[in-house]
Order: structure tokens, then C-alpha cells, then sequence
């Protein structure tokens, strides 16, 4: 094969550009900007430490299922980590959205990285609510009877039927969790390919 | 975990504030307090190592 038509091989193209956006070093760095050094650049990091916690404990629930977590109390235990730690991802979240709301952390063409973080939130709150509406218990029942009536207003009910077990079943296991983990790691590789905005007042002084 | 009903009522109606159109739960409000505060300690705490790195600066 000649050099011209190695250079044109999806594998070759793709692997250049992928070491040239990120290179090991940016996406496993050494040391950061001393700005970092704040409590604040930690929520980032405490919203991902929720969500592993949130995915794991959701695949212990799925092994053995409904009855099991509400009749045993191992699975009620299991099932209290699951929300508790749905509880630290949205706490740790909306803290981590109020810093970069204040930091203007999309500057530096860093849209995406926070557009990423929008859907992701939106992505979130569906995913909370459909897991609200799949308890099987009363207080699903509740929640579902009373929710049917806004999202059929909307029109949205004739394909996301709140009342359907099933539906909101895979949505809350199946699609909304692979929406969840895929925007998340879009929205962490950014972060690294970009770096860490600068604060307002050393963006004004070094030309970016 | 009964004795966490004895702590936290949790078999009668919750509690609510209700201020013209504004309708919360004291419940979620507490939460959004301890959001605040938390936001507010994050930018104040001093974190730790940070005098050490500023002075490598
Ligand atoms: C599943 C939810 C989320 C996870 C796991 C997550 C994770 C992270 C992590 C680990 C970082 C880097 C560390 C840091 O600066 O804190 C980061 C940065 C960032 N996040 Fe999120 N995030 C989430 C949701 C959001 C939301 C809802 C927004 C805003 C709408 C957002 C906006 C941003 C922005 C703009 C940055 C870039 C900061 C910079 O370049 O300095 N994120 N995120």
C-alpha cells in the first residue's frame, strides 16, 4: 500500500485526528491552572461520582427486580442507595451549573461543553421522572395518574404514555441512561480538548 | 427504621408554604436552602494545597 492511500484510510484519518485534538496529556493531565484550586471546579466531579453510584446501584435493582426491592431490606436498601444517590447527582449538579452560569463558563468556544450540560440536565430530569412513575407502588401511581393530564395537554401522550409500566420501564432503564452516560462523556471529553476557562479577569489579560 | 418516624413524621400530610402563586413543599425548600449554602461555603472554603501551588505559580 502506498503512503497516499494509507493516509486516506478511515482508521488512519480518524486516529490523526483524535491524537491531534486530544493527545494523552490533555486528556489525562498533570497539574492544572492555579485557578482550578477552588471547591467549586469539584461539583463537575461529585455529579460524576453520583452518577456511577446511580448506574451501578440501579444494576444491582435490575437483577433481582420489584418484588425483591420492596419486600426485602436488602433490596430496600439498595433501593434507598439508588434514590440517594439520584438525590447527590441533582444536588451536585445544579451547583455545578450555578459556578459555570457565574463563571461564563462557556466562553472560548466552549458551547458545546455547556449546551451538552443542558441536555444532559433535561436528559436527567426525564430520567428522574420516569423512574418516579416505575416504582410499582402507590406513590407511582399517584404520580403517573396526576402527570398524565400535563403531558397530554402537551399532545406528547399519544407516543410517551406516562400509564404505560413498560414504556416508562425502558425509558427509565434503557434509553435515558445511554442518553444520560453519552452526553456525559461528550460533555467531560470537551472539557479536556478545550481546558478549563480562564476567569473573567485573566481572560482579559493573556490573548486567548 | 421506625425510630426515624419518630424523627421525621412521615405518615401525615407534608408541609407547605404557599405565597400567592408560589406553592413549595418545606421539604424541597430545605433543599434548595442547603443548595445555596453549599454553593456559597464552595466559593469561601479555602481549598486545600492551595497556598502551596499559588507560590510554584
Ligand atoms: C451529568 C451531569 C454532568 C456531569 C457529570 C458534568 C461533569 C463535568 C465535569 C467533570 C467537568 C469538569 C470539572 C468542572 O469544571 O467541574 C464539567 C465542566 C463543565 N460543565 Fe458539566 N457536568 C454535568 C452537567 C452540566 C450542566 C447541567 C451544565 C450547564 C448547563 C454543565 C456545564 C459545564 C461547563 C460549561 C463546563 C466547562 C467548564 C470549563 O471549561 O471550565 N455541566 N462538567
Amino acid at each position: 500500500m502506498s503512503t497516499t492511500e494509507i493516509d486516506r484510510q478511515w482508521t488512519t484519518r480518524l486516529r490523526k485526528r483524535v491524537a491531534g485534538k486530544l493527545p494523552p496529556e490533555k486528556l489525562l493531565p498533570d497539574t492544572q491552572p492555579a485557578y482550578v484550586s477552588s471547591w467549586i471546579y469539584v461539583f463537575g466531579v461529585a455529579t460524576l461520582a453520583a452518577l456511577i453510584i446511580v448506574i451501578a446501584t440501579g444494576c444491582v435493582l435490575s437483577i433481582r427486580g420489584p418484588l425483591w426491592w420492596h419486600q426485602s431490606s436488602i433490596g430496600h436498601f439498595v433501593n434507598s442507595l439508588h434514590l440517594w444517590s439520584v438525590e447527590i447527582f441533582f444536588f451536585a449538579m445544579v451547583i455545578h451549573l450555578w459556578g459555570k452560569f457565574f463563571m461564563g463558563a462557556w466562553r472560548g468556544g466552549r458551547t458545546m461543553t455547556w449546551m451538552t450540560g443542558c441536555v444532559t440536565f433535561f436528559a436527567s430530569i426525564l430520567a428522574g421522572f420516569t423512574g418516579y412513575v416505575s416504582q410499582t407502588n402507590f406513590d407511582s401511581q399517584w404520580i403517573s395518574t396526576q402527570a398524565k393530564d400535563g403531558i397530554n395537554a402537551t399532545g406528547g401522550g399519544s407516543i410517551f404514555n406516562v400509564l404505560n409500566l413498560g414504556q416508562m420501564l425502558m425509558w427509565h432503564i434503557v434509553l435515558l441512561p445511554l442518553a444520560a452516560i453519552a452526553l456525559t462523556a461528550v460533555h467531560v471529553l470537551l472539557v479536556r480538548v478545550k481546558g478549563v476557562v480562564p476567569p473573567y479577569e485573566e481572560d482579559s489579560e493573556i490573548v486567548q | 427504621m421506625s425510630w426515624l418516624g419518630s424523627i421525621i413524621p412521615l405518615d401525615h400530610l407534608g408541609h407547605y408554604i404557599h405565597w400567592h402563586v408560589i406553592l413549595i413543599s418545606v421539604g424541597n425548600l430545605v433543599v434548595i436552602g442547603l443548595m445555596v449554602v453549599t454553593f456559597i461555603a464552595a466559593l469561601l472554603l479555602p481549598f486545600p494545597g492551595r497556598g502551596g501551588r499559588k507560590a510554584s505559580k
